[in-house]
């Protein structure tokens, strides 16, 4: 397990005692709201609708048990009892007081936690796979070149003031769960005719008000070359970017506006002055971290009593139906412990969750633990004889929900229940949704389902990649729901269309119903899934039963 | 939201911004703030609602962000929210009972 204390405990102490005294400075008038902004955003603190609210940065999804405990001692001590996983692999606080936040800091710095840069207009938390280093479709383990981006975009001089945000996602599996083609750069690991390691580039992708899948800007870049490549793409953006206009800042309108052949004939230019200065030290930090991410002892042993627990308990039957990934190594599985029970708040987990899943880890799972962009917990490496204890465990403190990629597992931004920006709430559209097609005992039946809802247009729901993305508005000063279809975020990324004019809140659940009914009575088999059936008959069929005076 | 919004006796307003030292909701009320919003002092003249936003303003080491926020005068008087977001800035989240909800209450008890 990499454990960041070492290199980093000095300097995040440093920087928690800089922001102590800018807090200081804040509450005694030295500093205005206007100069204090900007300081508290660099460390993850915004002022939320009832509250102060802190981003914490959790490294690509990582993290030990030790960690989670910290953020557990947060919740209980400084917050009220929970924390929000993001679709960013981050957890948020809801309800610090600026007066804590000093101390929170202090608690992250023990285990080499900190919230710098998951605000302003810098490199924010590279994200990965959250089966990286078990999926059985692996390449390579993302998580080395995560770290290496990690330690070398922290601070980074010359990429504190960019035109705007920047997000880096990498990806290891032939099959990509980061989503790469929705970031402002994408990294995914495959070999080349040679069978050398490197990258296939993307650039230019984002969500938001002009959603955008990015584009390859390099077929095939060596190992070596990542950090002078990206350094370089950071660098061309940097200085082309927008700087008068916030909405056409990002990356992706530079390379729409630009075109993506003009943005690679100077990547290319600056990427050759940049990796003559590289003086290998990048390389030499890289094979360390390989050794540091090296896999797990893993046990080479029977998978005991699994299958026939499986054959007595429908129910965990049921579980390690959806809930568990192929893992790499025989009598291995990856267990995706769901954060979206009946009733619950996609994402949010309690202190006392967040104290289970680290004992558990301990216990079970290697000491390794996952945050996914789905808001759900994976347990990435646990071997299949200890799973129906696992689950015993976890369905004690009803964590056992077996809906993993089902209709309920929905991803959520926290919506005007909590956010200044939001437009509308995301959060009980969400437990609507889910409770109604749990009431209707249709789950399992309509099987793999993504529905993302965000709560306003900078989409920190993803609602773009949903089969059924759901976008909160204010219409005229009421919350309004526009619906878009055939998004997709985990198999070929497609950016869902538009269906039409927006429903009232209490509209959508029976809309979305109507939607559902239509996929289970076009679909060929129950084995086509809906996105499978949308890409077979289009748009029109589901366009239909979403507006049924049209049709 | 302000946005556009003159206040006026048909159009009323009250003054909100964020706590600085706890981040709660606040409304302004004789030239202080107030955790209740029942307790806000509605604005109905354009020309004072505007020197007591420029007076809330200049509270920058008490107050985050004041605004006007539209209002109506309710049947008891008190001001009640026109739209949505002042609304659940007056209440708290939808899905548990934390923010102004439980704080109102525990203060009545």
């Amino acid at each position: 397990m990499f454990d960041a204390r070492p290199q980093h405990n000095e300097y995040l102490r440093h920087r928690s005692a800089q922001f102590r005294s800018q807090v200081e400075r804040r509450l005694n008038g030295s500093l205005t709201e206007d100069e204090f902004r900007p300081l508290r955003l660099m460390n993850g603190v915004y002022l939320q609708l009832h509250a102060y609210m802190l981003r914490v940065a959790i490294p690509y999804g990582t993290i030990s048990p030790d960690q989670m405990r910290t953020l557990a001692l947060l919740a209980s001590k400084w917050d009220k009892g929970y924390g929000h996983w993001t679709t960013r692999q981050n957890i948020q606080f809801n309800w610090p007081k600026l007066v804590d936040i000093p101390d929170m800091l202090d608690a992250l710095a023990d285990v080499g936690l900190h919230a710098i840069q998951t605000s302003g207009n810098t490199i924010r938390n590279v994200t990965t796979d959250a089966f990286a280093g078990a999926a059985a479709d692996e390449v390579t383990d993302p998580r080395p070149y995560a770290e290496l981006l990690r330690q070398w975009s922290t601070d980074h001089g010359e990429f504190q003031f960019l035109p705007r945000k920047f997000k880096i996602a990498i990806s290891g599996g032939k099959q990509d769960r980061a989503v790469i083609a929705a970031h402002d750069i994408g990294l995914r690991l495959v070999t080349n005719d040679a069978g050398e390691l490197g990258f296939q580039v993307w650039i230019g992708g984002g969500l938001g008000r002009t959603p955008l899948l990015g584009k390859v800007v390099r077929e095939f870049l060596p190992e070596a070359d990542l950090l002078p490549y990206v350094e370089a793409i950071i660098s061309t953006y940097n200085l082309a970017g927008r700087r008068d206009n916030k909405y056409k800042a990002r990356i992706k309108i530079t390379v729409a506006e630009r075109g993506l052949d003009v943005m690679r004939e100077e990547i290319e230019a600056e990427f050759l002055n940049r990796r003559a200065v590289f003086t290998g030290v990048d390389q030499a930090l890289l094979n360390d971290l390989k050794n540091v991410y090296a896999p797990p002892a893993f046990r080479d042993a029977p998978e005991g009593d699994y299958e026939a627990q499986r054959a007595r308990h429908p129910a965990f039957r049921s579980w390690t139906d959806t809930n568990l990934l192929a893992h790499r190594v025989a009598g291995y599985a990856s267990v995706t412990v769901t954060f979206k029970a009946p009733g619950q708040t996609p994402g949010d987990a309690s202190a006392e969750q967040m104290l289970l899943l680290a004992d558990l880890a301990e216990r079970f799972g290697h000491s390794d633990l996952r945050i996914a962009h789905d808001q759900n917990v994976v347990l990435p490496h646990v071997h299949k004889s200890d799973l129906y204890a696992l689950y015993e465990a976890l369905r004690e403190a009803g964590l056992a929900t077996a809906n993993a990629g089902l209709i309920s597992d929905i991803i959520a931004c926290p919506g005007m229940d909590y956010c200044a920006l939001a437009t509308a709430r995301s959060i009980p559209v969400a437990q609507d949704i889910a409770d109604h097609f749990r009431a209707r005992g249709l789950e399992d039946e309509i099987g793999k389902f993504n529905i993302r809802i965000s709560g306003c247009i900078n989409a920190c729901g993803h609602h773009h990649l949903g089969h059924i993305g759901i976008l909160g508005l204010d219409r005229a000063g009421v919350e309004n729901y526009q619906i878009t279809l055939g998004g997709d975020g985990y198999d070929i990324p497609a950016i869902g269309e538009r269906a039409g004019a927006g429903f009232p809140g209490e509209e959508v659940v029976p809309a979305i119903d109507r939607v559902i009914d239509a996929y289970l009575e076009l679909r060929e088999s129950p084995d086509e899934r809906f996105i499978d059936t949308y890409r077979r008959l289009g748009v029109a069929p589901f366009k239909a039963a979403l507006y049924p005076a049209n049709a | 939201m302000s946005k556009g919004f003159t206040p006026s006796a048909a159009t009323p307003a009250v003054i909100t911004a964020n706590d600085l030292r706890m981040g709660h909701c606040v409304w302004m009320q004789d030239g202080g703030w107030t955790s209740d919003p029942r307790e806000a002092q509605l604005y109905e003249d354009e020309a004072i609602a505007e020197i007591a936003l420029l007076e809330a303003i200049a509270q920058g080491n008490i107050v985050v962000g004041p605004y006007l926020a539209e209002a109506r005068r309710g049947a008891d008087g008190r001001p009640e929210p026109t739209h949505f977001r002042e609304a659940f800035r007056r209440r708290g989240p939808s899905n548990y009972f934390h923010g102004k909800q439980a704080d109102l209450e525990a203060s009545n008890v």
